[in-house]
């Protein structure tokens, strides 16, 4: 168990540079998702924390040790692989027990210590097979298994889940945050699924393009996305972006089609005039009674999930198409103009500039 | 089902299999017929007329401490060819492995040797053997060594072990290469972090990964050695001194168009084939399914 700080952590690859230089301080015990799209670098940042890839800048402290030259194998860290990196040749005991054979354990303390992490994976029954003979879900648990034995400072998840199927995708990441709950042993985990950052993470790192845009709870990256990038990447279906005009004393916004929503009681002053990017997510809209709407949404499509209503419309104009959703099901017909409203504190502006979330 | 191809024309096939099925029938199914009979025919010292002897043949050469000897000498060979040759191009595709700048020239040049034929190889190693001024040998002599392949046995098989390994090199050094990269990185890292050293991932990973590899290429270096080195032990040794470097396969020379035992010669090549006919049962049956980890 470790606090694990990143501190302006830079890599290039030739002239080409991946991260720009990312901060941050992960605690003692704490589950961090990295999050992103592919390309963002989160993978390379991962890499380089587990020592597989060299920094080109910055430091990597684990505990209190700076462990920029230090080989992976010195690092005290575990790391489970997308493809989990099974070694074929060698049956799961074997696998487990590779890592504390090198470290010159004895063979009973491996033994014990083998049979310890089966018992909390509930491998017990599979010891004596080999990879190729497991499924999906008990490759992913040997892959745990092989970190666990290991008791490191730090476990490192690249995409684990990724290779599995929906339903056992969703188990799994139940056990993982269980496991993390008892061990309480410092995670990094990085995936691309918003839903597997949101349901593990005690904090995000969401990566745009080598950069951390992001560093927070999953409910902050989600109620008050810093960028516009994030407002985007997290929630689905991806929240409605329009292209408005803050009004001159800063207390209403004017969308395209001359639609007006006031930002409520405060405003914001500051930026009174300016052109903004106004974010609105799909859940956030409520029907309302027609002289009470803000909005009319002229609706196009409608689908029913039965748990919740999509509805795609547009404004008016052109490039103003929107998504609502609704829970419940809704039947609306096409062509109609739906009244709705948002509550003030729901509307997210960025500027139209650099994307950067606008505040008071 | 898988949709075939069907001819329309009853005879095109035929016609197309014709050439392929021709050459097997002249050069393989009618001199191995030939073979198979005369081992079972004794000629007489003129080569006048032969007689129908059974399996007499087989029970001289079984009973004939020389063709004992040659089976010895030849396990020996084929050993030793195999495990120098397989080592060495091992080596050499793991370090080419690493290379990142100008690897495809480096790869292109150890391929060269491939391209040369096994007397030819053998007459190249000749010359650097050569006990009157080949460069190894002044290299040896310098060391006080003293080389003579001419008159001693076991130098002479040195030779002829080290210029046919040197041969199959390239052809070993391709594959090992091919499946060094076929081994997913990750495996490697995994390793690492797990904390095992270079040394040790070669050894506990890389290597039983390459098993297949390893497996194929044993069956075939020793095909190799056991046939194809005819040219190198022909143009450096002729099987001497003193039969010490006489593998089976030129002893069915020797004995066949030197010693003009047709009866003899043929027997044993049925006995080398049978031998092939077992090696490639186990190339086929093996490799097909793959070495299972």
């Amino acid at each position: 168990m470790a606090h694990v700080s990143l501190q302006g952590v830079r890599k290039s690859f030739d002239s080409l540079e991946i991260l720009h230089g990312i901060d941050c301080e992960i605690e003692d015990g704490e589950f961090i998702v990295i999050l992103g799209p592919s390309g963002c670098g989160k993978s390379t940042l991962l890499r380089v924390i587990a020592g597989l890839e060299t920094l080109s800048g910055g430091t990597v402290t684990i505990g209190e040790k700076i462990v920029n030259e230090l080989e992976p194998a010195d690092r005290d860290i575990a790391m489970v692989f997308q493809n989990y990196a099974l070694y074929p040749h060698m049956t799961v005991y074997k696998n487990m027990a590779y890592s504390l054979k090198i470290r010159g354990l004895s063979k009973t303390e491996i033994e014990q210590r083998v049979q310890d992490a089966a018992k909390i994976l509930e491998l017990g029954d599979l010891l004596h097979r080999k990879p190729r003979q497991l499924s999906g879900g008990q490759r992913q648990r040997v892959a745990m298994g092989r970190c666990i034995v290991r008791e490191p400072k730090v476990f490192l998840f690249d995409e684990p889940l990724s290779n599995l199927d929906a339903k056992l995708r969703v188990q799994m990441r139940f056990e993982l945050r269980q496991l993390h709950e008892s061990l309480k042993i410092t995670s990094i985990y990085v995936t691309h699924d918003q839903v597997e950052a949101m349901t593990l993470a005690d904090r995000l790192i969401v990566m745009d393009g080598g950069n951390a845009a992001q560093i927070g709870s999953p409910l902050e990256v989600y109620e008050q996305p810093m960028t516009k990038f994030v407002a985007g990447f997290i929630g689905s279906p991806a929240i409605n972006f329009f292209n408005g005009k803050m009004s001159g004393d800063g207390s209403q916004v004017e969308l395209v089609d001359s639609t007006c929503l006031s930002l409520g009681k405060n405003g914001l002053k500051k930026h009174g005039g300016s052109e903004v990017t106004l974010g609105i997510r799909p859940e956030d809209f409520k029907v309302v009674e027609d002289d009470q709407a803000m909005i009319h949404l002229q609706v196009d499509m409608v689908e029913t999930l039965g748990a919740d209503t999509l509805i795609h419309g547009h404004l008016g104009k052109i490039d103003t198409d929107f998504i609502v959703r609704l829970s419940g099901t809704h039947h609306l017909k096409r062509g109609i103009k739906l009244p709705l409203s948002v509550s003030p504190e729901k509307l997210h502006f960025f500027e139209s500039q650099n994307g950067n979330r606008i505040q008071n | 089902m898988q949709k075939r191809v069907t001819f329309r024309n009853l005879w095109l096939p035929y016609l197309l299999l014709a050439p392929q099925v021709t050459i097997t029938l002249i050069f393989f199914i009618w001199p191995a017929s030939q073979a198979l009979y005369q081992s079972v025919l004794m000629e007489d010292a003129f080569g006048l007329k032969s007689e129908f002897v059974w399996l007499e043949n087989f029970e001289a050469i079984f009973t004939d401490s020389n063709y004992l000897a040659s089976m010895k000498t030849t396990a020996i060979f084929t050993v030793s060819t195999t495990l120098l040759s397989l080592s060495t191009s091992l080596f050499f595709a793991v370090k080419a492995d690493r290379v990142i700048r100008g690897a495809s020239v480096y790869k292109a040049i150890m391929l060269w040797p491939y391209a040369i034929a096994p007397a030819i190889a053998g007459v190249l190693w000749l010359f650097m053997f050569n006990p009157g001024n080949g460069i190894i040998m002044l290299a040896l002599e310098h060391l006080a060594y003293n080389w003579n392949h001419v008159l001693n046995g076991d130098q002479a098989m040195v030779l002829v072990v080290i210029a046919s390994a040197w041969n199959q090199i390239a052809y070993n050094f391709i594959f090992f290469l091919a499946g060094l990269q076929m081994i997913q990185q990750s495996y490697i890292e995994a390793a690492a972090m797990d904390g095992a050293g270079p040394t040790r991932r070669f050894w506990t990973i890389i290597f039983p990964l390459l098993s297949p590899t390893t497996f194929f290429l044993i069956v075939v270096n020793i095909v190799f050695a056991f046939f194809s080195t005819f040219g190198v032990i022909h143009a450096v040794t002729e099987g001497g001194p003193y039969q010490a470097t006489e593998i089976l396969v030129y002893k069915v020379f020797r004995d066949g168009f030197v010693g003009l035992d047709l009866g003899g010669s043929a027997a044993q090549s049925v006995i080398l084939m049978a031998i092939v006919i077992s090696l490639t049962f186990i190339q086929f049956r093996y490799v097909e399914r793959r070495v299972e980890y």
